[in-house]
């Protein structure tokens, strides 16, 4: 049976679809559920076994990039997403997504996270790009780490980034266990600006939790799953598809 | 308590906003900042403690791993003032939108805390530098801090917070007789209440009324619905023309035209008569077939007067204003266009009319207007054009596109009696008031400070969220009609609505942000994000359901009746009655007048040009070089249905010509939708007729370049003029509409939806009028048949073979190589009557997989195209200039520069290129050259030889970009 995937929609993502069709083509059966949805009891997060934070701007991202979204993770349903996680269920946060979950303590989610009151703490940033700029450019991914997302992924995946505020950055200390801890799940290939378009500190476009089945990035794979959406399609074969990303998710997810 | 929090970046961490902003105050010239420190300020009103404000901070406000909070009770705000050091607050006028307060609302909500009643935020700057003084600090702070339409700023003085005051105890609703006032005062009380009418409307108005004296909100109503930006009265008006024959010369004539619209515009459409148009010019969006399942719908607005004055929200509620018209005929906005108009980036700041911004203050706001809008909706914004002219310095253009698509036969247009009138989205302010009557109005040096309130400030996420409602309400089928709400509030769209039923509304149902309107503010406010649909009273409770449970406020406002009277009450008392045959109906016709003479043409030869420097001009000309700086802050990626995208070749910098976008799940054979543009003001200096026949082709020609069916292409118009009711003016558009009816006939593109902007005149405190450029925007939506047959500008490989598709004449006139010498005037390219013909056998040779690359010749002629194709590609050519031309024989510069029409250049494998001559047929077309190994442009003429290296080209192209 195909594994039930849940695309967490708050106020203000927009790429909710786009990363259904991805699951779709992935094997998945996704469903995109408004957040007030699983408030109101009408869903739970536990009946599915693969969940995605989409991109998008969640309430407006007035307040910083994903900041609100962290808020009401947290406020409405921190227990379910605890339980979600510690089962090893595969979770994706992209791009603004990646924020709520940077922003909400799930990632890096270090030992050290969890603060006395029961909510995590916030332990790395995405922050405002350091061409001051939104930009939307493709980008070339080179995977790696612990992530069952990226496992045996075997070619660097081709996609574009789409945002703001995408510049990771942690202090000194969070890095380096970050680094040696195998959960730089995805860097930027090629030296400097546009290569790496944000500025992100030792290229890091996305990590995992210390367990793996936490994933976040900054770029959007689920933008780049057909060939035609790739820009070089006219000349030629081009390699790079984000859907083996899923593909690897999904597969997870049955196993769980 | 009231308090401040206040949030900076850590000491120790990069602020990429303070260093930009360092960079602007740099480039203001003005001398001596060290450093600029921003804090982000938030004013919380409301009974709190100390704890609370405290858990703010920490959970919403400050992102701790880069930021510093500090908070205090407003009353201690101070500012320390110490040597070289300055502070400049600013904060928004208060009743202003202020979208980030309103977001800390809602997560202060979210959080379950309460107490805060109010919420407003505002920004620090301190400035830093030992040779600051006042003065030069009020310099960088009106110039680049604070736009005083819509803000304050405070000098080394903490600013009060802009909590709204409650403005209850107005009285709301005045009377005003109109019996028995002469024309005179009636033109008078017009200009007083800014209602735009002239006199004849005013006496139709007066005689209506008869001895009862209008209400406020009637008389503001109707104001509205006249006015030019909802009627269109110019365009409708019986116009007597004196001018030559169309697209002739002479012999001058006088005649007389039943409006422009009808016998140019919709003549054309009704001539052509494509069974695929499923709907043109009735509502709020043109509608074509996609295929047998879906419909696209397509519409572009202009927002111009808002953006001369506020540009970041001017442009920003003008792409959520095109938005709405998509979601108005039941359409998800799958893509967003934006062409705009400003004055030269150079312009000397000094030489400026009094209350004009710099033209790059307008270009950096209006840009972020776009960006934020469509980014933060999930539109791709993949289409458009930046055009600079000196014309434009004083008076912006700026076209706003939006294209949607909708199951096939899903938009339901008929209220019936009985449906309620159910408004969906933000809530009614003070903001955009009588944004129409404005909008149609020539603006001047005071226009800014009488004008403020009409400013209006977007909030994308409520329109998304509205959309999703409407969305899940549409394939529920839960409504009978719906309409967006944009200029002129909700008296035009319930308004509207209304023509034939009659309503009865309510407003004290109408959700306001703040007390105290008066009841013509609520029905004329145009608060952004609302939309208004007619639901059967038996479907109201589910449409309630499914607004809530996407954070959508909705309220019932009333019904429609089916006696013909808009009835508008206030608290049971009637402030508004009237008839929706005289408001939609009464308004008198317009005869008006028009004079179009050709400027008298010297046939002069353009000074000599020295051929590599004329090329490397032109490609680094403003409007021609890469916008890439600009359209990368757009996201042109989301709904990831973007095929053909901006940018291409191996770099993916190159120029595309245009978008191709599919709303369908992208396999064999899908079907999508080829979006671009055709402008050309310089043309319509020398004929209007001529510029709209150019247009026309440039937009058709973008299309078909990369493989959109030439016969299933349509066509959006989009005028912005001066005052028509200035002969030469109105004459010009005569001129312009007559060239649009014939062009769409030729290439059988007909109009699906437009709209005129007027009275882009500005007159400065000297006294002196700045018109603009009689400016036509077509935008084309082509249907490309299959996404995976698509093609693109950028050459391919070396060693194919160069084609020119069409004929080459003498078309220097308007040309950029014209402008590039200074010379005005001279031969505007022609029409080319058989190009139709030429797209439709390119087109085949593009299905059969002959083209390799395709890119249209427009501005800068063939050599811009080619050098646009080789930076593109990155591959070298070489090119013969003494290729067969129209005109026997034609010298080299107007081999490589002249712009005729009909033309684009493709690149064809050797194998292929005597199947694709066969194909062609008896169009003509051209071998000029071959793709080459090395990285160089070569071009050979009768009389010169030249070469340049691609990269010199592409530095040139790419200037600033690279």
């Amino acid at each position: 049976m195909k594994p039930r995937a849940l695309i967490l929609h708050a106020t203000g993502t927009n790429r909710d679809h786009d990363v259904a069709r991805a699951l779709e083509l992935a094997g998945a059966d996704p469903e995109i559920v408004h957040i007030n949805a699983l408030r109101d009891g009408a869903a739970s997060l536990l009946e599915f076994q693969l969940m995605v934070l989409p991109g998008g701007f969640s309430y407006g991202d007035d307040l910083g990039a994903g900041k609100l979204w962290a808020v009401a993770l947290r406020a409405r349903f921190g227990e379910d997403l605890e339980s979600f996680v510690a089962q090893g269920r595969p979770l994706i946060g992209i791009c603004n997504g990646f924020q709520a979950l940077v922003k909400s303590g799930m990632l890096p989610s270090l030992r050290n996270s969890a603060a006395e009151n029961g909510l995590r703490t916030q332990q790395a940033t995405l922050t405002r790009n350091e061409s001051g700029r939104f930009e939307c450019r493709w980008v070339e991914l080179e995977p790696g780490g612990s992530s069952i997302w990226t496992r045996d992924l075997e070619e660097n995946i081709y996609c574009p980034v789409a945002h703001g505020e995408g510049r990771f950055v942690a202090t000194e200390g969070v890095i380096s266990e970050i680094e040696r801890r195998g959960m730089v799940a995805m860097r930027y290939a090629g030296d400097g600006y546009p290569a790496n378009p944000n500025g992100s500190l030792n290229d890091i476009a996305g990590i995992c939790n210390p367990e793996g089945n936490v994933l976040g990035l900054m770029p959007h794979p689920e933008n780049h799953v057909v060939a035609e959406q790739h820009p070089q399609r006219h000349r030629g074969r081009q390699p790079g598809s984000g859907l083996a990303l899923f593909t690897n998710g999904v597969r997870h997810a049955v196993l769980v | 308590m009231n308090y401040c929090v206040e949030v900076v970046s850590k000491p120790g961490f990069r602020d990429i906003r303070a260093e930009n902003l360092e960079g602007q105050v740099r480039l203001l010239g003005v001398p001596g900042v060290d450093s600029v420190e921003i804090g982000d300020r938030y004013y919380l009103a409301g009974d709190l403690s100390p704890a609370l404000v405290q858990q703010l901070a920490d959970d919403i406000l400050c992102d701790v791993i880069i930021e510093d909070a500090r908070w205090f009770p407003i009353s201690a705000d101070h500012i320390e003032i110490g040597d070289g050091v300055f502070t400049v607050d600013v904060v928004l006028h208060p009743g202003v939108t202020d979208t980030p307060a309103e977001s800390l609302l809602a997560g202060i909500a979210e959080l379950g805390i309460e107490g805060v009643v109010q919420a407003a935020t505002g920004t620090r700057y301190t400035l830093r530098g030992s040779e600051l003084t006042q003065e030069s600090v009020e310099h960088i702070a009106a110039s680049l801090l604070a736009n005083d339409v819509i803000q304050t700023y405070h000098i080394n003085d903490p600013a009060p917070p802009p909590f709204t005051a409650d403005a209850s105890g107005a009285d709301p609703v005045a009377h005003i007789p109109l019996a028995g006032l002469s024309e005179q005062q009636l033109v008078e009380l017009s200009g007083e209440r800014r209602l735009s009418l002239d006199g004849t409307e005013m006496r139709a108005i007066q005689a209506y009324f008869g001895d009862r004296p209008a209400t406020d909100l009637e008389l503001e109503t109707l104001a509205q619905t006249w006015s030019e930006h909802c009627v269109h009265k110019t365009f409708r008006a019986a116009i007597t023309y004196t001018g030559p024959p169309p697209g002739e010369l002479r012999p001058i004539t006088t005649t007389t035209i039943d409006g422009i619209l009808a016998e140019h515009i919709r003549a054309a459409t009704e001539t052509i008569d494509k069974p695929w148009v499923r709907s043109a010019f009735v509502d709020d969006a043109g509608i074509v077939a996609l295929d047998d399942t879906t419909d696209l719908a397509f519409k572009v607005e202009t927002h111009n007067h808002p953006s001369a004055l506020e540009p970041f929200g001017g442009a920003n509620t003008g792409v959520g204003g095109v938005v709405r018209d998509v979601i108005g005929v039941s359409a998800r906005p799958i893509a967003n266009t934006d062409i705009l108009f400003f004055g030269p980036e150079d312009t000397d700041p000094t030489a400026l009319p009094e209350g004009v911004l710099h033209p790059r203050r307008i270009a950096a706001g209006v840009i972020s207007g776009i960006e934020d809008y469509g980014n933060k909706m999930g539109i791709p914004t993949v289409a458009g054009a930046i055009y600079y002219d000196p014309g434009y310095t004083a008076n912006p253009l700026v076209f706003c596109g939006c294209l949607g698509a909708l199951p096939t036969g899903t938009h339901p247009t008929a209220a019936q009696p009985g449906d309620r009138i159910v408004v969906l989205g933000g809530r009614t302010g003070r903001d955009g008031l009588r944004g129409a009557t404005f909008s149609s109005m020539e603006s001047d040096h005071t226009t800014s400070e009488l004008s403020g309130s009409a400013v209006q400030i977007g909030h994308p996420i409520h329109e998304k969220q509205t959309l999703e409602v409407i969305m899940q309400a549409r394939d529920e089928g839960l409504y009978n009609a719906i309409t967006d709400c944009g200029a002129g509030g909700l008296s035009s769209s319930v308004g509207e609505m209304a023509e034939e039923l009659g309503a009865v509304v309510h407003l004290e149902r109408v959700p306001l942000k703040y007390p105290g309107l008066a009841s013509w503010e609520i029905w004329l406010s145009e608060a952004q994000e609302r939309m208004v649909i007619a639901v059967p009273n038996d479907n109201v409770p589910r449409v309630t359901e499914i607004a809530e449970s996407l954070d959508v406020e909705i309220t019932v406002l009333g019904e429609f009746t089916g006696d013909g009277v808009l009835r508008i009450l206030h608290d049971d008392e009637t402030v508004g009655e009237l008839e929706c045959g005289f408001l939609h109906g009464g308004i008198p016709r317009q005869h008006l007048t028009a004079e179009w003479a050709p400027s008298p043409t010297e046939a002069r030869a353009l000074p000599e040009v020295e051929p590599v420097a004329a090329l490397l001009a032109l490609l680094a000309d403003p409007n021609i070089r890469s916008k890439e700086a600009t359209v990368r802050r757009y996201d042109h990626e989301v709904q990831g249905g973007t095929v053909l995208k901006p940018f291409i070749g191996p770099h993916e910098s190159g120029p595309a010509d245009a978008a191709v976008v599919t709303p369908l799940k992208i396999g064999p054979g899908t079907p999508g939708a080829a979006l671009a543009v055709g402008t050309n003001p310089a043309y319509g200096a020398i004929d209007p007729y001529r510029m709209a026949w150019a247009n026309i082709d440039e937009a058709v020609r973008n299309v078909v370049a990369v493989g959109a069916d030439p016969d299933r292409i349509s066509i959006l118009d989009n005028f912005s003029w001066g005052n028509p009711r200035i002969p030469d003016r109105l004459g010009a558009l005569v001129r312009c509409t007559q060239g649009c009816h014939d062009a769409a006939i030729t290439y059988g593109t007909p109009f699906i939806s437009g709209k005129d902007s007027l009275n882009n005149e500005y007159t400065g405190s000297d006294g002196k009028k700045h018109t603009i450029p009689g400016t036509l925007v077509i935008s084309s939506l082509g249907i490309v048949p299959d996404v995976g047959r698509t093609v693109t500008s950028d050459l391919k490989e070396p060693g194919n073979v160069l084609f020119v598709v069409g004929t080459t004449g003498r078309h220097l006139g308007g040309s950029a190589l014209a402008a590039w010498v200074g010379q005005t005037g001279g031969e505007a390219p022609a029409p080319v009557p058989t190009a139709p013909a030429g797209y439709r056998a390119l087109h085949r040779t593009i299905a059969a997989g002959l083209v390799r690359a395709c890119h249209d010749v427009s501005e800068g002629g063939i050599a811009v195209a080619v050098a646009e194709m080789a930076i593109g590609g990155e591959i070298g050519v070489t090119v013969d200039l003494r290729f067969p031309a129209a005109d026997e024989p034609i010298d080299d510069t107007t081999a490589a520069f002249s712009e005729s029409l009909g033309r684009l250049v493709a690149e064809v494998r050797p194998e292929d290129a005597a199947e694709f001559e066969r194909i062609m047929g008896v169009y003509p077309v051209s071998r000029i050259g071959k793709t080459v190994a090395s990285q160089e442009i070569t071009m050979r003429g009768t009389s010169s030889d030249f070469s340049l290296s691609l990269a010199t080209a592409t530095e040139a192209w790419r200037g600033g970009t690279a």
